[in-house]
């Protein structure tokens, strides 16, 4: 398992909190909620070390459209890119104002 | 084959509309399941994800957590009247039950008892998609394990207490035992109930006693069907969310049992006793030996 963290800016709050999918078998699950900091926060724990860049590159883009400020979790059991893209724009849309 | 050549058959066209009208409780997570079983509107959700009653244990091990530690529970109502549901998720950690995923369980099961001994009617409704206690927390989760048994017995005085296996993982270990003790029991085929899963008795007693790869005969063993017509379990059902709701319903309507099934012990030792384990037994051979029908 490795701990990753992440800190994108924000331009504005969030008002509601959401959670999506599970920690199963290529799935992953998310916790978004609103934050104290004027930032994103996002703490990833996943099952597979070694690919803090690609988690980088997937959040990078997911930030570059949510700009809230967010306190997110992201437990992950092997989800491959596209599946946690997925997972982002999911939760994302369930907080959308 | 075009669609429209499906409904030259009237009753093949029935039989299509009614699969495509169901809503799949195996394809369901375990919250959208307990969501589905109450009424629309009705489900909160205690000690959920953003409460983080994680497991402490998995971290510690390298193993990723989840932050509702794989268990649901769900207060609402299910036709009008108040309901629990414990739900166990199979997708994390093959639904294993942890120290704090029993916890919430047994926790859940003695609010219930509270409600009913201060005069508060409460079904309570258990989803049981576990693999048996998670050995990553082995002794602890053992323990709490023995709690749920003790907590559905304590609980089952006032109301009947209804298990639900619907696959595919299945339902085995400690949790097997909570689901003999429920007042009962609703399967769907796709189900599995045993005390120890085949690939378990495989690795303890060597491929010439179980071929856990054989899944036809691992279900003509311990499948819902088979389970159902050899008496342990009280209702079958085809996958869908309505039917599992009637089935809960017919079944709180019935009442408490004369006798619970953990309770029949001169049955069962009778029951046993039909078999000659000098001989070969197969799934349809013990179908006759135990009818449904033969229990009390």
């Amino acid at each position: 398992m490795e701990t990753l963290n992440f800190e994108y800016e924000a331009k504005g709050p969030l008002t509601r909190r959401a959670h999506v999918g599970v920690v199963g078998s290529g799935d992953l699950e998310v916790l978004i909620e609103p934050a104290d900091k004027p930032i994103a926060q996002v703490r990833v724990r996943t099952s597979v070390s070694g690919y803090a860049q690609v988690w980088k590159a997937v959040l990078d883009r997911f930030f570059s459209h949510f700009e809230h400020a967010a306190r997110v979790e992201i437990n992950d059991f092997g989800a491959t890119p596209g599946m946690v893209a997925l997972r982002l724009e999911q939760a994302g849309e369930l907080v959308k104002p | 084959m075009t669609p429209t050549e499906h409904c030259t058959d009237p009753t093949a066209a029935e039989r299509r509309d009614r699969f495509l009208s169901r809503r799949s409780v195996i394809e369901m997570r375990a919250r959208e399941r307990a969501q589905a079983l109450l009424d629309p509107g009705s489900f909160r959700e205690l000690l959920g994800p953003f409460d983080r009653l994680e497991s402490p244990w998995l971290p510690l091990q390298g193993i990723v957590p989840e932050s509702d530690d794989g268990v649901v529970i769900a207060r609402g109502e299910l036709a009008g009247k108040p309901a629990v549901i414990m739900a166990i998720e199979g997708a994390f950690q093959g639904g294993s039950m942890g120290e704090v995923s029993a916890s919430k369980i047994a926790a859940a099961l003695r609010l219930a008892r509270g409600d009913w001994e201060s005069g508060k009617a409460i079904l309570p409704v258990l989803l049981l998609e576990t693999g048996g206690v998670r050995l990553q927390e082995a002794n602890l989760g053992e323990a709490v394990v023995a709690e749920i048994h003790a907590e559905i017995i304590a609980l089952r005085r006032h109301v009947p207490v209804i298990g639900v296996i619907h696959g595919m993982v299945g339902c085995f270990g400690g949790m097997s035992i909570a689901a003999g003790l429920c007042s009962y029991l609703v399967v769907l085929p796709q189900a599995r109930l045993g005390l120890n899963g085949p690939e378990v008795i495989e690795q303890e007693a060597g491929i010439d006693e179980l071929d856990a790869g054989d899944k036809q005969m691992i279900w003509s063993l311990m499948g819902g069907e088979q389970r159902y017509e050899t008496g342990f379990a009280d209702a079958l059902i085809e996958d869908d969310a309505e039917q599992l709701r009637q089935a809960i319903r017919d079944l709180a309507a019935r009442g408490l049992p004369a006798r619970h099934r953990s309770e029949a012990v001169d049955d069962y030792q009778r029951r046993l006793a039909k078999i000659d384990p000098t001989r070969p037994l197969d799934g349809p051979a013990l179908r006759r030996l135990w009818p449904q029908g033969d229990r009390q």
